[in-house]
């Protein structure tokens, strides 16, 4: 009936991670997401909500703890290191962190053909590392930059290092996580521009994590934002802006600072404490303890994850009750 | 004039520094001018290596040993010239007078000693005729004052978060009442929501103790939220400054300054690309001849690669750029 | 794709090798090459010199000549057996630093390849060889390779393996640590994202990462293994006499140190002189390895 298939899908994607005395680190939660190919997906949420986690399970770089993950209608979820490797091919990755996440002892253009390398792309080593200097082209890298090492290079170009490598084996998907906080606001929008003119050009899909809203509204076409490890609220882009249901969406964009003169006389419009822990988190909304509108229900059972509008959903009691939407910010 | 000077807590005249290596020498800082007024708020803007945090340094004369040089200009600290100060009178200077809040917490706190002991501390090395319980006392005062429950002042700094570890750190450098604090990208390792907290935080206890404040950020809202007034840095220089109101509201506008806002990906509206600014920072090793900013600006003249503009006045507002050299532009109302 | 590889070859991409431009950055060294130079007149000396000395003359006792000294016959004189301490140096040389070398190589082989297992792999595989590890540590070094020695008998291949046994455990513990930390970094987890397996990680990510910490000690340990070898020997238990060796002609000179002083200070001055130029080509070696010191 649908004959538009998701390219990336979980179903409850959940992760553990087991402490000491048996105590566990709910970082993702039970998580269902759907990617659309060519689409961008933001996921929004502060340090530690488990988005990156959820990314990186995604990915297989970390096992799920239980769900499924689905790349295009084939469940991936028990795939083996072994089984993964072709996959590797059409899902990748860009880091936060540019310093972090090329190694130092490499040079710029041995970093983007080790992929080719590891998959034989190409019959040659001369042809991997001509496709390397194209890809180089293609992320707005001088060829001259070829034989530096990282160090020798500015976050941003960095950060097109990374994005050439994850581009070297024509992925379908990219998982972006936080690609853009570790630079300059100049900087930054360099890359956000290079990264949806490639979108634009390849055909790429998306999961663009981060914790800016600023930057995921102008990327992505749905946004998803985390609170502790689930999904509390998923609109289209210009949906959540318009009408954020959820107190803590409404929160977070009230927290940004605007770069607007006329509103610094409005009290910002604060939320109260920090994010709870995630260890062996009790039944009810997480958000609770630190929700302005909290009601005994909220502390008693998790709230249902409802559609309110087409492609708008939300998690909280009170929006589903729809008596009393919390009013509409900002 | 005796009225204005009285006004000022801190005036810096063509400060200079450079970085001396073994190989290169940076000019991290040319010839820049700052003014605070009392009780007032500096916002000082500019992105990665522009020479913001060697400003803050300079002021405290922190700057590391080895390679950081002040080779010329002055810093008046309530009319005196701090860079005439001698290490011992600037330890004096140092957290009574003017303090400093870095960008993470982790670093200014000493993970082996509880949080209260450190403040404590703080406050003995500076009253040192306190008593202990005076002293105890006047740690729960502080901690009260950045919103911890005093019952949390035997705890150890990594049994806190990092916005909470923030307050401790803002809590040391408020204990002493200082006339100036330096906030070097308080905020900038925080979540959103307790950015916000963090911020009004700062901005009510500014208020409420009268501290004049140097806060070097790179993100605009927070400048446009909390300072009164502005200076935007780049490559070493200030290129515009003046009121939030000029910067926010003004016509004129530095290039650079445009690019700026132009590269902030605007809440209110989805365009379909950003408008960054072509380039990246010049090699500092390396200025450029002319005006720093001229290999990256759109209205790049012939004069701009020759010959560095001057700073021109409008009032309360100065612009340091070629295009507002002109017979109608800045020489006619510049000061 | 590759149809336009074809198309574009005149812009075709040419990447320099990798070890011309090692050895670019270990020549901007001076003291890499000063080390390199008596390295290798060391090892010339000793390859070459049985051509000039026979062995015979580091073994005849001559008791006409007992504690000569230096002259044009005996240019660095005899020892108190009245054996040409020359003949012996670069005989007990050859033994010697053949001996210290390889106990040193194979002592970093086995001990970075467990410690990188123990390190990457984790849980239950770390568990097993630390434990293992912390039991071996306990028995002091020196009974450990008397017992083997004496199991096996004294020969120089026993002598590496007794040797390679007693200092292996620094390196796993060193690499271990190592790779514990550089296994959290983003790169790593990139080569996982792009395919790579366990091996390629660890030993094209990880170890040449951690190579500058493994080279140090390794060149450091070159200078304790001549010394060890003639605690060994004191023993009883290095090579057999009347073999020449440094560490027992050292520990043999001891007697006459006030006497004849020579006796000392030639062997000293071959250990030093190897100790010297192995650290000095291990310290450009780890500089020439980093490219954060390319310019």
């Amino acid at each position: 009936m649908e004959n538009k298939q998701p390219l990336i899908k979980t179903v409850d994607l959940k992760k553990y991670f087991k402490l000491k005395g048996n105590h566990y680190l709910h970082a993702v939660d039970g998580v269902n997401l759907e990617i659309m190919p060519s689409e961008t997906l933001g996921v929004v949420g502060e340090s530690g909500c488990g988005k990156s986690t959820l990314g990186r399970t995604i990915l297989k770089l970390i096992e799920p703890s239980s769900g499924q993950i689905f790349y295009d209608g084939e469940e991936i979820t028990h795939y083996s290191v072994r089984q993964m490797r072709p996959m590797r091919k059409n899902i990748q990755i860009i880091f936060q962190d540019p310093y972090a996440c090329l190694d130092a002892r490499k040079s710029v253009i041995d970093i983007i053909a080790e992929y080719m390398v590891i998959h034989h792309t190409y019959r040659t080593r001369h042809e991997i590392y001509n496709h390397a200097a194209e890809l180089m082209d293609q992320v707005g890298l001088a060829r001259r930059y070829a034989n530096m090492y990282p160090h020798e290079l500015d976050g941003g170009r960095r950060q097109r290092v990374g994005i050439a490598r994850a581009l070297s084996l024509n992925p379908k998907f990219i998982m972006c996580d936080e690609p853009v906080s570790a630079l300059d606001v100049s900087i930054q929008a360099q890359i956000l521009n290079l990264l949806m003119d490639l979108q634009d050009q390849l055909g790429l899909a998306y999961m663009f994590v981060t914790h800016d809203l600023s930057v995921v509204k102008h990327i992505s076409d749905n946004i998803m934002v985390m609170y502790l490890g689930l999904c509390v609220e998923k609109a289209p882009s210009d949906e959540l802006f318009a009408h954020p249901l959820h107190p803590y969406t409404q929160a977070l964009l009230a927290a940004i600072p605007k770069p607007d003169i006329t509103l610094r006389n409005q009290q910002m419009k604060l939320i109260r404490g920090e994010v709870t822990s995630p260890i062996d988190v009790k039944p009810g909304c997480r958000f609770a303890s630190r929700c302005d509108h909290c009601r005994p229900e909220c502390l008693e059972r998790d709230p249902e994850f409802t559609e309110i509008s087409p492609g708008h959903f939300v998690a909280c009691h009170m929006v589903t009750a729809g008596s009393s939407v919390p009013a509409g910010q900002p | 004039m005796e009225q204005a000077k009285n006004d000022t807590i801190l005036e810096i005249n063509d400060l200079k520094v450079i970085y001396k290596t073994d190989d290169a020498i940076v000019e991290a800082v040319n010839d820049i001018h700052l003014h605070i007024g009392k009780g007032k708020t500096l916002g000082l803007v500019g992105e990665t290596g522009a020479g913001k945090t060697t400003t803050a340094l300079s002021i405290l004369r922190l700057l590391p040993s080895m390679t950081g040089h002040i080779t010329g200009g002055e810093i008046l600290f309530d009319g005196h010239n701090l860079l005439d100060y001698s290490e011992h009178e600037m330890q004096a200077v140092r957290g009574n007078l003017i303090s400093m809040v870095f960008q993470d917490p982790m670093t200014s706190l000493n993970p082996v000693l509880t949080v209260g002991d450190q403040i404590a501390e703080a406050i003995s090395l500076h009253n040192p005729d306190m008593s202990h319980e005076q002293i105890e006392a006047k740690v729960d005062e502080t901690l009260s004052m950045v919103g911890i429950l005093t019952s949390r002042k035997s705890d150890y700094p990594h049994q806190f978060s990092g916005g909470m570890k923030q307050r401790v750190v803002i809590a040391m450098a408020l204990c002493c009442e200082p006339e100036l604090l330096i906030a070097d990208e308080p905020t900038t390792a925080l979540d959103v929501t307790i950015q916000a907290q963090v911020l009004s935080m700062m901005r009510d206890l500014r208020d409420r103790l009268g501290t004049s404040m140097l806060m070097i950020t790179h993100d605009l809202g927070i400048v446009a939220q909390v300072c009164d007034d502005v200076a935007v840095m780049y490559a070493g220089e200030i290129l515009e400054a003046g009121t939030a109101e000029d910067l926010f509201l003004g016509e004129k506008h530095h290039p650079y300054t445009v690019g700026l806002f132009d590269s902030i990906p605007n809440l209110d509206s989805r365009a379909a690309r950003l408008k960054p600014i072509p380039g990246l920072v010049p090699d500092p090793t390396d200025l450029p001849k002319g005006c720093v900013f001229s290999p990256r600006c759109s209205h790049c003249m012939e004069i701009c690669r020759q010959q560095r503009p001057r700073t021109l006045k409008f009032g309360t507002h100065s612009i340091r750029c070629h295009l507002f050299e002109n017979p109608e532009g800045g020489n006619a109302d510049g000061k | 794709m590759k149809r336009k590889t074809d198309s574009t070859r005149d812009d075709s991409f040419r990447r320099p090798s990798q070890a011309k431009e090692i050895w670019r950055r270990f020549c901007k060294s001076k003291g890499a090459l000063i080390g390199l130079c008596l390295l290798v007149f060391v090892l010339a000396v000793l390859i070459f010199g049985p051509v000039f000395v026979s062995y015979k003359s580091a073994t005849t006792q001559d008791y006409n000549s007992l504690l000569a000294s230096p002259s044009a016959e005996h240019i660095f004189g005899c020892d108190g057996f009245g054996r040409d301490i020359f003949a012996r140096i670069i005989y007990g040389g050859r033994t010697s630093l053949s001996v210290a070398l390889i106990a040193t190589a194979t002592s970093c082989i086995f001990g970075c390849a467990l410690g990188a297992i123990a390190g990457y792999f984790g849980g239950w595989i770390d568990s097993i060889i630390m434990r293992a590890l912390d039991i071996f540590m306990s028995v002091p070094d020196i009974l450990f390779t008397m017992a083997v020695v004496v199991a096996l008998g004294a020969s120089a291949t026993n002598l590496i393996i007794a040797l390679t046994l007693a200092y292996f455990s620094n390196y796993v513990r060193l690499v271990r640590s190592q790779v514990l930390s550089l296994s959290e970094q983003d790169y790593v987890e990139a080569a996982r994202a792009g395919g790579s397996g366990n091996a390629r990680i660890i030993l094209s990510h990880i170890l040449p990462n951690a190579i500058g910490v493994i080279i140090v000690n390794a060149t450091l340990n070159v200078a304790k293994i001549i010394i060890y070898e003639s605690t060994l020997s004191f023993l009883g238990l290095g090579m057999p006499p009347p073999q020449p060796e440094w560490g027992l002609m050292l520990s043999e000179a001891r007697e006459f140190m006030r006497t004849a002083p020579h006796l000392l200070f030639f062997p000293a001055a071959a250990i030093v002189l190897c100790a010297c130029s192995v650290n000095l080509v291990g310290d450009g070696l780890r500089d020439a390895l980093d490219p954060h010191l390319k310019s």
